[in-house]
């Protein structure tokens, strides 16, 4: 019904935009230099009149027009139902709801019930129509105040331009309030956390182990929040993938900037990135059901003891993973160090790999410390590869042959299943998920910042 | 700047503001513009590179025809001619920077001294060690002073002790005439010079490998005046220990510094000569609509 609605008003502004621009080649006598503005920009303008404030009175008015019928309701209904208390008042409410749309109800429905949900029925009736007719008139209306104002002097392109000005604002803000917004809401639930559990605990235990009695004789529900094991065990498994993903990453970089054939590079680049768009849940099966098993066997062979699920099977996949994004930010940055820095060298009889060791790499290394940064705080936000293939237990150690678990796969655990959400148990996800938001962040604006200063050498 | 070159000085712009100087044009040799055969003396008597019959493409695009000069010991030549004709690309081949451009092809042979540089048997790295160049625009690493003269001697192991090379990163900077404006300054970035610092900053870098010959593609295109006459003085000095080969757009640059003269048109090699000569006494017309400004 509504839709339909929005598709018409739809229709009705393509119609004023040929409405528009046909006016606007009237009103110029056919002459377009007589225009302030590209005919299209008058349609644009009408169109804009024609669907706009109507769209704006149409959002206000289906936000609001629910909550007007229930008062429109309630005051109409008995007294001794208008009076329930607030809560029994709002189960009454939605039983009533539920009638209206066919639902199942809590109880049988009462005369009284039954009346009520019929005048809901009859107000939205009421209601939807007189939405048709109040857009269709505002949408007809302001097209038509918009059509008689085009002149030649009318300047619609500015007027135009400031509307998509208005709507680029708005994309831009959308990002920017999101974010605060989940920003707030973690910070504020981890203040609920840390008012229960205290801060310098979280930060410096050594202890983690969330499960919370809930009666005072339960065993074995300690409720210990150190969070250090978890950093350590991050720490360990992104610190393996960076071996991996460091040098591979930045070796293919020098070999496809510098050695590889335009043509082999035209190919190699892309199919590298493409390493980037395998969804880590795959690579968290590869890492699970193939590399951690085979790691075992090795260590069995050699006569090492490897966990099943150890840190190192972790890194290595999640290394691999993170190869595109050291390669392809170097290959980018070290490609952007000027080709007269290299014919300078190559001109005092410098071989391709004094070049780069001696030139390029210093040249680009503010660079490639960037990418690096930037694929460290990938390597520390990374989920699916360590909920598969590193442990759920809280070990605080540096062998890499044991199982660790890390600071994302604790936040999964915690908020899988059924929780209560005012449990310390649960909000130490949100408090973790800030400790890492935290340190990310810290990551990032080192790493933009690099990227920035070395941009600037060479202008 | 020596007297001789003050002359040749004047009598370029007598050439240049002369309209009716009749016995002038009449002393043109070849009048006919689809003559492309080069003319003047090729050959000198001490060749330090000879170059014959180089063709150059770019994938299927040929830049130089059938180009063939000798370059002396210890003389500045000098290569003039308009925006596109090939001069860069000549240049290129003589320390065959252009094998560092895919498209590129070069046939034909050029000799420094006794080797043919095209050879299987020339390690091109050891030749860039003895053909140096400075580009157009300055370009120093982007490393301290210090580190972008010592840069050459250190790939080349040409000093075995730190002293050593203090001295010759100092002697550089000084034939480069350097080395009084930066001596305090060693340690800071050498982007952070003026243009015209700069420049010399790779002049010295060049000469601090020692090289046999010095190729300069526009070396003051980007510098003001002031830089230019320094530079241009310096070319004079550094003529007594190297042969220098400078492309320039400027005749005045090229009357001054250089005792011989290649005019470029078109991928041709259209004539060679003595610098006064040239732009006194062209003989092919090409030459000398170019050189009055008639064509460019
Ligand atoms: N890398 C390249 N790829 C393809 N063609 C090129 C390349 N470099 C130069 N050319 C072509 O070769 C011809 C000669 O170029 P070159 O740079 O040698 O001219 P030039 O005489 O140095 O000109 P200028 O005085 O403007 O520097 C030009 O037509 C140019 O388009
Ligand atoms: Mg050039």
């Amino acid at each position: 019904m509504q839709s339909f609605l929005l598709l018409t008003l739809i229709l009705l502004s393509v119609g004023g935009y040929y409405l528009g621009r046909n006016r606007a080649f009237a009103v110029a006598g056919g002459q377009i230099r007589h225009l302030h503005s590209l005919p299209s920009f008058y349609g644009s303008y009408t169109a804009l009149w024609c669907g706009l404030p109507a769209l704006i009175v149409f959002a206000v008015w289906a936000m609001l027009q629910p909550s007007v019928i229930i008062d429109l309701v309630v005051a109409g209904m008995p007294p001794e139902l208008r009076n329930l208390p607030p809560d029994q008042l709002n189960l009454a409410i939605n039983d009533l709801k539920n009638l209206v749309s066919g639902n199942i109800v809590s109880s049988t429905p009462d005369a009284a019930m039954l009346d009520a949900a019929n005048r809901y029925r009859n107000l939205q009736l009421i209601g939807n129509a007189s939405l048709w007719v109040v857009i269709l008139t505002l949408a007809i209306a302001s097209a038509a105040y918009a059509w008689r104002a085009i002149s030649p002097t009318l300047r619609a392109r500015n007027r135009v331009e400031q509307v998509v000005n208005l709507l680029l604002i708005l994309s831009s803000t959308v990002a920017i309030f999101t974010t605060l917004g989940i920003v707030l809401s973690v910070l504020f639930e981890s203040i609920l956390f840390f008012r229960k559990v205290p801060i310098t605990e979280f930060l410096f235990g050594t202890h983690w182990s969330p499960q919370t009695a809930l009666r005072a004789d339960q065993v074995g529900s300690s409720g210990a929040f150190g969070s250090v094991p978890l950093f350590a065990g991050t720490l360990l498994i992104s610190g393996i993938a960076m071996v991996v993903a460091v040098p591979i990453g930045l070796m293919a970089a020098l070999f496809l900037s510098e050695y590889a054939t335009p043509k082999f590079r035209a190919f190699a680049k892309p199919a590298l990135e493409i390493l980037a768009g395998i969804p880590t849940v795959v690579y968290g099966f590869f890492a699970a059901l193939t590399v951690a098993p085979l790691i075992r066997e090795i260590g069995a062979a050699i006569g090492l003891h490897v966990a099943s699920e150890s840190a190192l099977a972790a890194g290595l996949v999640m290394g691999i993973m993170i190869i595109p994004f050291v390669s392809s930010l170097s290959d980018d940055v070290i490609n952007a160090v000027p080709q007269s820095m290299r014919d300078g060298s190559y001109a005092l009889g410098a071989t391709k790999s004094e070049t780069i060791t001696r030139v390029l790499l210093p040249a680009a290394l503010p660079g490639i410390v960037g990418s690096i940064l930037l694929a460290v705080s990938r390597a520390i936000g990374e989920t699916m590869i360590v909920v598969m293939a590193a442990g759920l237990s809280a070990n605080l150690t540096a062998n890499p042959l044991e199982a660790v678990t890390t600071v994302t796969v604790q936040i999964v655990t915690l908020l899988t299943g059924d929780q209560e959400f005012d449990s310390p148990k649960t909000l130490a996800a949100f408090a973790l998920g800030l400790m890492l938001f935290v340190v990310t962040l810290i990551l990032n604006i080192i790493a933009l910042h690099v990227v920035r200063k070395y941009r600037e050498q060479y202008e | 700047m020596s007297t001789t070159t003050i002359e040749i000085k004047t009598a370029l712009d007598a050439t240049l503001h002369s309209d009716t100087d009749a016995d002038k044009r009449s002393s043109v040799e070849v009048t006919d513009y689809n003559n492309r055969q080069t003319v003047g003396k090729i050959t000198v008597d001490h060749p330090k590179m000879v170059c014959r019959n180089v063709n150059v493409y770019y994938g299927a695009k040929q830049a130089l025809k059938n180009v063939g000069i000798d370059i002396g010991i210890n003389e500045v030549i000098a290569f003039i001619g308009p925006s596109g004709c090939g001069k860069s690309t000549f240049l290129r081949c003589l320390n065959r920077m252009n094998d560092t451009i895919v498209a590129c092809r070069v046939a034909g042979q050029i000799k420094l001294d006794e080797d043919d540089i095209y050879d299987k048997s020339i390690d091109v790295v050891q030749l860039r060690a003895r053909i140096g160049m400075v580009f157009q625009k300055p370009n120093p690493f982007p490393k301290s002073i210090y580190e972008n003269v010592a840069y050459g001697p250190r790939i080349h192991g040409m000093v075995n002790t730190k002293a050593e090379l203090d001295e010759l990163v100092r002697a550089s900077l000084e034939r480069a005439g350097l080395l009084k404006e930066v001596e305090k300054r060693m340690n800071e970035p050498g982007t952070s010079l003026s243009g015209g610092q700069q420049q010399r900053l790779c002049i010295a870098r060049a000469v601090a490998v020692n090289p046999e010959v010095i190729l300069m593609d526009e070396p003051c295109s980007a510098l003001d005046p002031i830089a230019t006459a320094k530079i241009e003085e310096l070319i004079d000095e550094l003529r007594e220990n190297y042969t220098i080969v400078i492309v320039t757009h400027s005749m005045q640059q090229a009357a001054r510094v250089s005792q011989r003269t290649a005019y470029f048109h078109l991928g041709d090699l259209i004539e060679v000569g003595e610098t006064d000569q040239i732009f006194t006494n062209p003989k092919h017309k090409l030459t000398e609509d170019y050189i009055t400004g008639r064509f460019g």
